[in-house]
């Protein structure tokens, strides 16, 4: 499976086991996507680190 | 059907090895994105069910986790886990009622009154934000000046940031202690080395294992006792061959910890969680 970057228009490889909400890094420019679907699979920038996002 | 319900917001390695870790036990589980769903009086899973809350957001992750319990959903950690440990000053207090060692600290509510807190406790101070993770926006000061400059700063990042939490700087070497703790058991712990002070795997921290012995379990076992919770991340620090308890962590990143350790987390963490569904 692939997808293309929102960004940068490459191809990127989806995992086999890919799932919604993975997060993927577009080989060709580094923009880190997030997998919003997976019928048809949809892919959009993967949004910022918020204030209070970890552990 | 009784199921396991991972909840995310973003799909971390450790969601999917907590999945791959239910799978291998035959325990019914299930992904489940809670981005984009609104909550009213209608659970979306059946009161059969355990839920491993995992939100990336912690202020999500609470909210999430208060209403599903407030609909009889068994959730893991409960809220009031991840209320006590999503808030630093939270967690200190709590520590400091059981009596247990950690890092001086102290509070305030304004600039000025922030740098007379540092200057009881003497330079160089750490300043972190209440709620935070990754060593996002710590802050080592060194002197009155650079107090200055990090107070006036940080008060005009809005509210969260005008509750100054200080902490005194510990000099620890050149690592801390990440352990493990399921259903009260400390499980296993790693070193993170760096060059730098913030040793966070996250930000490039180097793990290797930490043989528990006895008085590092009896220290993790009373957190347990303090916080609660089937699942805690604890970091330590030690200094002087005195250990101190720096941070719990209720949404514990482990993806770091399972080659250097041998412990399979993943595996018992689910095995936990799924012993606590209801009957």
């Amino acid at each position: 499976m692939t997808a293309t970057c929102t960004i940068c228009e490459a191809k990127v490889d989806l995992p086999n086991d890919c799932c919604e909400g993975e997060l993927l890094v577009c080989g060709d420019c580094g923009t880190e996507l997030e997998v919003i679907a997976l019928d048809p699979i949809t892919i959009e920038e993967a949004p910022q680190v918020q204030e209070d996002w970890g552990e | 059907m009784p199921t396991l319900r991972i909840l995310f917001t973003r799909l971390r390695a450790e969601e999917k090895l907590l999945r791959e870790a239910a799978e291998k036990q035959n325990i019914p589980c299930e992904l489940q994105n809670v981005s984009n769903i609104w909550y009213g009086s209608r659970p979306f899973c059946d009161k059969g069910d355990v839920v491993l809350a995992r939100c990336i957001s912690h202020n999500q992750n609470e909210a999430v986790a208060q209403i599903l319990e407030s609909q009889g959903i068994k959730v893991v950690n409960s809220s009031s886990v991840m209320a006590l440990c999503g808030n630093k000053l939270s967690t200190s207090i709590a520590l400091a009622s059981a009596g247990i060692d950690q890092p001086e600290f102290r509070t305030a509510f304004t600039p000025e009154a922030a740098i007379e807190a540092l200057e009881d406790l003497g330079y160089p101070a750490v300043c972190k934000p209440v709620s935070g993770s990754w060593g996002r926006l710590l802050a080592k000061i060194n002197d009155r000046e650079s107090a200055e400059a990090v107070f006036e700063h940080k008060s005009m990042l809005g509210p969260m940031h005008n509750t100054f939490y200080i902490q005194e700087y510990i000099e620890k070497g050149d690592y801390d202690v990440r352990a493990f703790i399921v259903d009260g058991e400390p499980i296993c712990a790693i070193t993170r080395k760096s060059n730098h002070w913030i040793t966070n795997t996250a930000r490039g921290g180097i793990a290797s294992n930490l043989h528990l012995d006895d008085e590092v379990k009896s220290l993790l076992r009373s957190v347990h006792q303090t916080i609660g919770g089937e699942f805690l991340a604890v970091d330590l620090f030690k200094r002087d061959d005195r250990w101190l308890v720096n941070e719990v962590n209720d949404g514990g990143e482990f993806r770091n910890s399972i080659e250097p350790t041998g412990t399979d987390i993943p595996a018992a963490v689910v095995k936990a969680v799924w012993e606590k569904r209801p009957a």
